[in-house]
């Protein structure tokens, strides 16, 4: 197993006993393979139930679901979540047992040896960025950011095509959590795999998704599209009032200043507030309102001048 | 009683020194002389009978909580017959079991097996029971099969429990299996009986029994204490 793989819902149903609306209600949303898909939504939404249909912790009532093409119902049901990598916001490492134990979980599951298993969880914990030394410690003498590094080196152990995470970072201090929202987005760039990410946090589903689906009270899809699409469009009043009054900003948050198209700059420069393209376009604007100017000039980290954003560039940007 | 036997009295004792004549606290020189007829063959009974006793009583124990772990509804019903068997007098016991296994170590070990139950049955189920959802959620998520999930992951987890309740059990049986003695010559109740129905108890003899009773407990107690130590390095 390895790559990234394709997962479909296809018109699934999930109702709870006893209780008289769905918690998921005919949904259909096609991922496309190596997609950081965010399920994203208000509480009740069905995100976590969604998420939990497809390594069958919970069993669903109508439709399908299918990976690369072939049912979840067709595969024994512990091979299946063998294959998929499973975070959740506490995390629940084994406390018994060592970070490298731990790690190793799947792989002695699918039987690998000792050695391939060793060189695996060393591999793992530099890519989620711990000391080898931590592979002999015990969970609880782990912060809580280090534990969910754990957690997500546990859930990449075995190299799965899916990996589902429900709210990863839910429970740690935002310092912490956007550090990790960050490596997780490199992390996803190296390993290229498919990631359904549950979170209620818009900002969170608009800084790490290359897909966010929006779900609405009664498990009903109300939108499924790009971050940048979404705040453009929002399909009605539930994802308008969702992403918020500032959508603008956070469209131009979206956009880095070495993606956006830059004006000429002039032949002085040394009055211009200066702003590295690691920004955003949000950054600059930002910049521009605080300074009371309407002009900034881009340079990149060595400090060349690339090109001034004006405002009125930027009201364009909103404009596509 | 039965402990009672045909004995000696106390001058008989030893060689009959000032100490032992004069019935005074505590007479080294008898302890030394009675050590390899009296005191260590008692003592290795009694180790006999709380090893016996404890480790039939953990297997039922064991396999009861395993059972009412996947069978919730069983947990009160078996938690209640054991505290019924807690309630008979362990003298009763023995009389009954006498009809029918004579005076044999089958009829001092039933009763402390069943007393052991009582403490380790509770212990073991609330330890299988400890293991967060959390990790549950995420050991079914990461496909561990049922068996897996108990040997794995919630076994592991129960060890503390498991281990305290072992360590009530040890030391509870090693002081009821003092009664023991009642039937036949078993354990170190018998020296501490026997030196109490003379005419005048002795009391070197009560006095080195009633220790070797409360350093045998203390002792089983370390030895828990360092498979804690051992088993469980991951909540220290």
């Amino acid at each position: 197993m390895s790559g990234a793989a394709q997962l479909v819902f296809d018109r699934v149903t999930k109702r709870y006993a006893g209780r008289d609306t769905a918690a998921l209600l005919d949904l259909s949303l096609e991922i496309p393979a190596g997609t950081f898909c965010v399920l994203v939504g208000p509480s009740g939404g069905g995100k976590t139930t969604a998420l939990k249909l497809v390594n069958r912790l919970l069993p669903f009532d109508e439709g399908d679901i299918s990976i690369d093409g072939r049912s979840i119902t067709q595969l024994p049901v512990v091979e299946l979540r063998r294959g998929i990598g499973y975070v959740i916001q506490q995390v629940g490492l084994f406390p018994h047992m060592t970070v490298g134990e731990n790690v190793e979980t799947v792989p002695k599951l699918l039987g690998w040896d000792r050695a391939r298993r060793r060189a695996r969880t060393a591999e793992l914990l530099e890519l989620v960025g711990l000391e080898q030394e931590d592979a002999k410690r015990y969970p609880a003498q782990l912060s809580g950011g280090q534990r969910q590094r754990v957690g997500l080196a546990r859930a990449l152990a075995a190299d799965p095509p899916l990996l589902l995470m429900d709210e990863p970072f839910g429970a740690l201090d935002p310092i912490t959590r956007h550090r990790l929202q960050l490596e997780l987005r490199r992390l996803h760039h190296e390993v290229a795999k498919t990631v359904i990410f549950v979170t209620h946090d818009i900002d969170e589903a608009i800084l790490m998704g290359d897909r966010i689906a929006i779900l609405r009270e009664g498990g009903v899809l109300a939108q499924y599209d790009t971050p940048d699409a979404i705040l453009a469009h929002p399909a009605d009043d539930f994802v308008e009032r969702f992403i918020g009054e500032d959508r603008a900003l956070r469209r131009l948050a979206l956009r880095r200043l070495d993606e956006v198209p830059l004006d000429p700059a002039p032949p002085a420069t040394d009055s211009l507030l200066r702003v590295s393209t690691r920004n955003t376009a949000r950054n600059a604007v930002s910049l521009m309102l605080e300074a009371g100017a309407d002009r900034v000039l881009v340079v990149d980290d060595g400090g060349r001048v690339l090109g001034i954003l004006t405002l009125a560039r930027t009201e364009e940007l909103l404009e596509q | 009683m039965t402990a009672a036997g045909p004995g000696p009295v106390i001058p008989n004792f030893g060689q009959g020194s000032a100490c032992v004549t004069g019935n005074h606290f505590f007479c080294w020189g008898w302890v030394r002389q009675h050590w390899g007829d009296t005191l260590e063959p008692h003592l290795v009974q009694h180790v006999e009978l709380t090893v016996i006793a404890v480790a039939i009583g953990f297997a039922i124990a064991f396999a009861l909580a395993l059972v009412s772990h996947r069978l919730r509804v069983l947990d009160q019903p078996i938690a209640i017959t054991a505290g019924l068997i807690y309630t008979i007098p362990s003298v009763v016991a023995f009389e009954i079991l006498i009809a029918y296994f004579g005076l044999s170590n089958t009829t001092v070990v039933i009763p402390l097996v069943g007393y052991s139950l009582v403490i380790l049955y509770p212990n073991i189920v609330s330890g299988l029971r400890s293991a967060p959802p959390e990790v549950l959620e995420a050991a079914r998520g990461m496909g561990l099969e049922p068996r897996q999930m108990l040997w794995r992951v919630e076994v592991p987890l129960a060890l503390p429990s498991i281990i305290g309740g072992l360590r009530i059990a040890v030391v509870s049986t090693v002081a009821i299996a003092t009664v023991a003695s009642l039937v036949g010559d078993r354990g170190l109740g018998y020296p501490i009986f026997y030196a109490l129905q003379l005419p005048t108890p002795f009391k070197t003899e009560i006095y080195s029994a009633g220790v070797l009773v409360v350093g045998l407990a203390l002792g089983f107690d370390l030895v828990l204490v360092a498979a804690r130590r051992i088993l469980v390095r991951w909540a220290q």
